[in-house]
């Protein structure tokens, strides 16, 4: 997902007239890590999956009934392409109520069908042909293909594990140029769990205002951070928030609604009312029903985040402390679902590792490689999996782990 | 001591090295918790829940409405500590409402409900009269649905 994997691009598939079928932009992206690991389970039984990148739990039932409530009352006709108002004045609420953050529901608030198309609304909406996106290394798999497909290309810093995946304003501040247009921060970070900490968070918000840059901080992981002590600093919440800061965030792992396809942006008019004008004219409005879900989400949802939250902390104190007692070197991932082991004790590569894992133990985890260069060496293994699942997918990676330390 | 107790409400086989390793705390701490919940009547019992129904030799419940007369001193406390005695008698509360005491009975047939009723409940001085309802279907209890479609996640085996 870098600029080095990119450019072994598949042949073209040109027809017989020599003409192309298909774009050289989306040619130009690699064939996804994750897409390969799903054939090789297809077919597969008994396989636990430790794979996968959403919540285990069903969206609570309050949720749904509101939903259901709305289908009941024919509320199935496109909305305001910015959102139902209600969704937008419960959402302005909700940001207000965690960080204190002011925005104007009626023109700094964009409801978008999943994180996903906010992310891709705010680059569209601002990049320019040969622009610079900066972001950690390694980042979520999107990334990549998302910013290339908007016209830009994606720098990445790189991040270790003897640092924690920390991202830092130094090593972002080398790599800016004068094509430099945006800073993209997944916070708390797909694969690797790191959160930044306020410091860090005030640091690069600063300095992309130093640069004149853009913050495209994607925050849907915002509720699941698990250190009383650190609360979470959203990019939202600062107090010289930049006006070029745009956050994104959604309902699908806090509320454990990743099918219901709804999420947000939320920044300054100009660049919302942009990202609207791509909006409109792609997807004119999220899901309607789902919308609804949303308001029920955010009027009585916070009982259900703090359980959920609950849950996934002690899984995943149980996963860390056991992949650690197998021998593989863990970071504790301060958020997100997602555990980042070390499986260089193994001496093999990620890929390897994580074929050889399902074909041997049948248990899925991706490859860290997936993820950019600085992901080689590691494995992304979610938690957010049964208790049962979870220790049954550890006695399966410890005898594998045991067997191929040993042989080498 | 809470995310103890939540873990053996969802789990109560869960050993007590894996609620250390849950909650980040020492097993020692773990089994002290749970000594001194037992002991201050907080954790109660570590019950499994079966449907019988569904293996055919269902017992019969009912739900019971029971009007009583309160007593000088007492009040309702001193008869009720006396019905909730009986085995047959599963659960009960004082409530609000047209009568006292919703009472929730099992026995293993209709006739052993109403013997109950007749000659043990009804009979008692301070009960002033008894509404039983016999239960047709269950659904749901102590939070667990006996028919539930299956909700376990159909999720994509990997995902981005």
């Amino acid at each position: 997902m870098t600029n080095s994997t990119h450019q072994d691009s598949t042949p073209r598939s040109d027809n017989a007239a020599g003409r192309r079928r298909i774009a050289q932009r989306v040619e130009d992206i690699p064939p996804s890590g994750i897409r390969k690991f799903f054939d090789l389970i297809a077919g597969q039984e008994g396989i636990i999956s430790l794979g996968v990148g959403e919540p285990d739990f069903v969206t609570p039932w309050h949720i749904r009934e509101a939903a259901i409530d709305s289908l009941e009352r024919g509320h199935t006709h496109y909305t305001s392409n910015y959102g139902t108002p209600e969704l937008r004045k419960e959402l302005a609420a909700y940001l207000e109520r965690l960080y204190g953050a002011k925005y104007d529901p009626q023109s700094e608030l964009l409801i978008t069908v999943g994180v996903s198309e906010a992310l891709d609304l705010a680059l569209r909406a601002t990049l320019d042909p040969g622009d610079e996106v900066i972001t950690g290394d390694p980042c979520y798999v999107a990334y990549f293909p998302v910013v290339h497909m908007a016209g830009g290309s994606l720098i990445t810093a790189p991040t270790t594990m003897e640092d924690e995946f920390r991202l830092r304003a130094s090593e972002v501040e080398k790599l800016i140029t004068p094509q430099t247009r945006a800073l993209l921060i997944n916070n708390p970070s797909n694969p690797t769990g790191a959160v930044l900490d306020r410091a860090t968070t005030e640091e690069l918000s600063e300095m992309a205002a130093r640069h004149d840059l853009l913050v495209i901080a994607d925050e849907i992981y915002d509720r699941l951070v698990y250190s009383p002590d650190e609360p979470f600093t959203s990019f939202a919440s600062l107090t010289g928030r930049s006006d070029q800061t745009i956050v994104l965030g959604g309902f699908s792992k806090s509320y454990a609604m990743t099918g219901w396809r709804v999420g947000y942006a939320a920044g300054p008019s100009d660049i919302i009312s942009a990202m609207m004008k791509v909006h409109q004219y792609t997807m004119m409005s999220a899901p309607t029903a789902a919308q609804a879900a949303a308001v029920a989400a955010l009027r009585e949802g916070e009982r259900d985040v703090q359980e959920m939250r609950e849950a996934y902390d002690q899984r995943r104190r149980l996963l860390v402390g056991g992949l650690r007692r197998i021998g593989l070197p863990c970071v504790e991932p301060r958020g997100a679902f997602y555990a980042f082991p070390s499986i260089m004790p193994t001496g093999m590569s990620s890929e390897e590792f994580a074929e050889r894992l399902l074909t041997e133990e049948g248990v899925a985890v991706v490859p860290g490689s997936a993820f950019g260069p600085s992901g080689e060496g590691f494995v992304r293994c979610c938690y957010a999996a049964s208790v049962e699942d979870i220790e049954e997918a550890l006695t399966r990676m410890g005898r594998f782990v045991e067997r191929h330390s040993q042989s080498r | 001591m809470d995310d103890i107790l939540r873990i053996l409400e969802q789990d109560a086989r869960t050993p007590p090295e894996r609620i250390a390793e849950m909650t980040g705390r020492s097993i020692e701490d773990v089994r002290e918790s749970i000594v001194t919940a037992e002991r201050d009547g907080i954790l109660l019992s570590y019950r499994s829940q079966i449907n019988w129904d569904a293996l055919g030799r269902g017992d019969v419940h009912a739900i019971i409405e029971v009007r009583i007369a309160p007593q000088r001193e007492v009040g309702f406390d001193s008869v009720a500590a006396r019905i909730a005695r009986f085995p047959e008698v599963r659960s009960m509360h004082l409530v609000s409402g047209d009568y006292d005491l919703a009472v929730q009975v099992t026995g293993e047939s209709i006739y052993a409900i109403s013997n109950f009723v007749a000659s043990k409940l009804a009979v008692l001085e301070a009960v002033q009269g008894t509404v039983t309802h016999f239960v047709l279907k269950r659904y749901k209890e102590d939070g667990t649905l006996f028919e539930a479609e299956d909700e376990s996640p159909h999720r994509l085996p990997v995902s981005m």
